[in-house]
């Protein structure tokens, strides 16, 4: 019989939007988790993360600084929220504020916050900006792509690339660009929103994969779960996809992980070509947002990254259940104007 | 030969695991793919299917041919090599 031990768990990513984080996803799964009972602490950006307001979920949320705001800023929320809440482990689930967290990974220790979290140098060189390195130095197809800072470089873009192409933000968005007009547009849209540079990335024509998993930082896979996407959103995001056993998909993330000695959860995006040749187009450095299909075919990630932070053996899964889909859906709650007005007056609910 | 690890629902749904895919067929498709798994060979198909569906064998070999030529498209099927 298992001793459920009440954990303090601290989640980003409530957004559960279009473009959804994967904060509710990663709740759900601790929520599930054989080994221990949680109490959930949300970490919200905005007072309309619809996980705010998730109480059956989210126990309660603070907010939390823009990582623009410095990490300085950010550490002293941390300890404020510590002091509070008493927290074991943090779980960021943003691109863009993996870096600060990282950053602050030792200090968060010496509090007593356990992470689990890849390293600078793992993090850094699976950017997008650095995949053609990326897919050198591990023998892993990538499509070519190039870094443009500005816009006047992007004049001649049409003599590195094929018609149509992608261009892309350091940290989100894609769009597929048929010519020079769109590229320019694309770039200021990018801009404004993520700031400088963008990736212009040679466009794979094919079918999206994707794995998700869990490296212990040593090079063992702990979990991997390739998924093929169903249905597709107009922002790119897979609102259905299902299980499945390609040998190939398996067997590249074992690569990356061995090779890079890969540590926490990650997300590998794979486009199949018609000749059945997989490309890596990017490598996402946390869980994904459909993250609870890994507990759906019996690989908890959530859950054994947890462990993991803590410094608890893990030992990897062995199996998963091929053919199940997530499918997933929209829900208006209803809920009273003084709990939005708390979160936006105290950062607090 | 159909693969291994391709499974077919009695409702006539086909699941590839390797890629995701997901077909329908109708009752006679599924017989079809269920005959060949029980390892039956093209005439014991024959057979069988002609014996449940009063199909003439001419009419049955070219649709059988054609059916398998879609499985291969859809790579349902593997090579013996």
């Amino acid at each position: 019989m298992t001793t459920k031990k009440p954990l303090t768990i601290a989640v980003s990513a409530l957004n559960t939007i279009d473009s959804p984080g994967p904060g509710i996803a990663v709740i759900r799964a601790l929520r599930e988790a054989p080994s221990f009972d949680c109490r959930i602490i949300g970490l919200a950006y905005e007072s309309l993360e619809p996980g705010i307001f998730m109480h059956d979920l989210v126990d309660k949320t603070y907010h939390i600084p823009y990582p623009s705001a410095g990490i300085d800023t950010l550490f002293e929320r941390l300890e404020y929220i510590h002091e509070k809440e008493k927290l074991d482990v943090i779980i960021p689930n943003f691109d863009a504020e993996l870096y600060p967290f990282i950053r602050l990974e030792k200090r968060l220790h010496e509090m007593g916050i356990a992470t689990f979290l890849p390293e600078l140098e793992q993090f850094e060189e699976r950017h997008k900006v650095n995949l053609n390195e990326f897919g050198k130095k591990y023998g892993i197809n990538v499509p070519k792509s190039k870094v443009y800072f500005e816009l006047s470089e992007l004049q001649n873009v049409g003599k590195s690339f094929d018609y149509p192409l992608l261009v892309k933000g350091k940290y989100y968005d894609a769009y597929v660009a048929y010519n020079l007009e769109q590229v320019k547009s694309y770039y200021h849209r990018i801009i404004a929103k993520w700031g400088s540079p963008v990736v212009v990335q040679e466009f794979v024509h094919g079918t999206e994969f994707n794995v998700t998993g869990l490296g212990d930082g040593h090079g063992n896979t702990i979990a991997a779960v390739p998924m093929r996407k169903q249905y597709i959103t107009d922002k790119g995001k897979a609102w259905g996809g299902v299980s499945i056993a390609d040998k190939k998909m398996l067997a590249l993330t074992n690569s990356f992980i061995s090779q890079t000695k890969w540590r926490g959860g990650f997300e590998l995006e794979l486009m199949k070509d018609k000749k059945g040749d997989f490309y890596l187009l990017e490598i996402n450095p946390r869980m994904p947002a459909w993250i609870y299909l890994s507990v759906g075919v019996g690989q908890n990630i959530p859950e054994a990254l947890v462990n993991m932070a803590l410094g608890k053996k893990v030992e990897p899964f062995k199996d998963y259940k091929v053919g199940k889909m997530f499918v997933r859906y929209s829900w208006d709650m209803i809920v009273d104007i003084e709990e939005f007005q708390q979160i936006s007056t105290s950062g607090e609910l | 030969m159909i693969k291994k690890n391709i499974a077919v629902s009695a409702s006539g749904l086909i699941f590839n695991p390797d890629t995701g895919e997901s077909f329908s067929v109708n009752p006679l498709g599924a017989d079809i793919i269920t005959f060949i798994k029980e390892g039956n060979g093209r005439d014991e198909v024959a057979q069988k299917v002609m014996e449940k569906y009063q199909v003439e064998k001419a009419s049955f070999e070219k649709d059988y041919d054609d059916f398998m030529d879609l499985m291969q498209t859809y790579l349902l099927i593997e090579n013996d090599d």
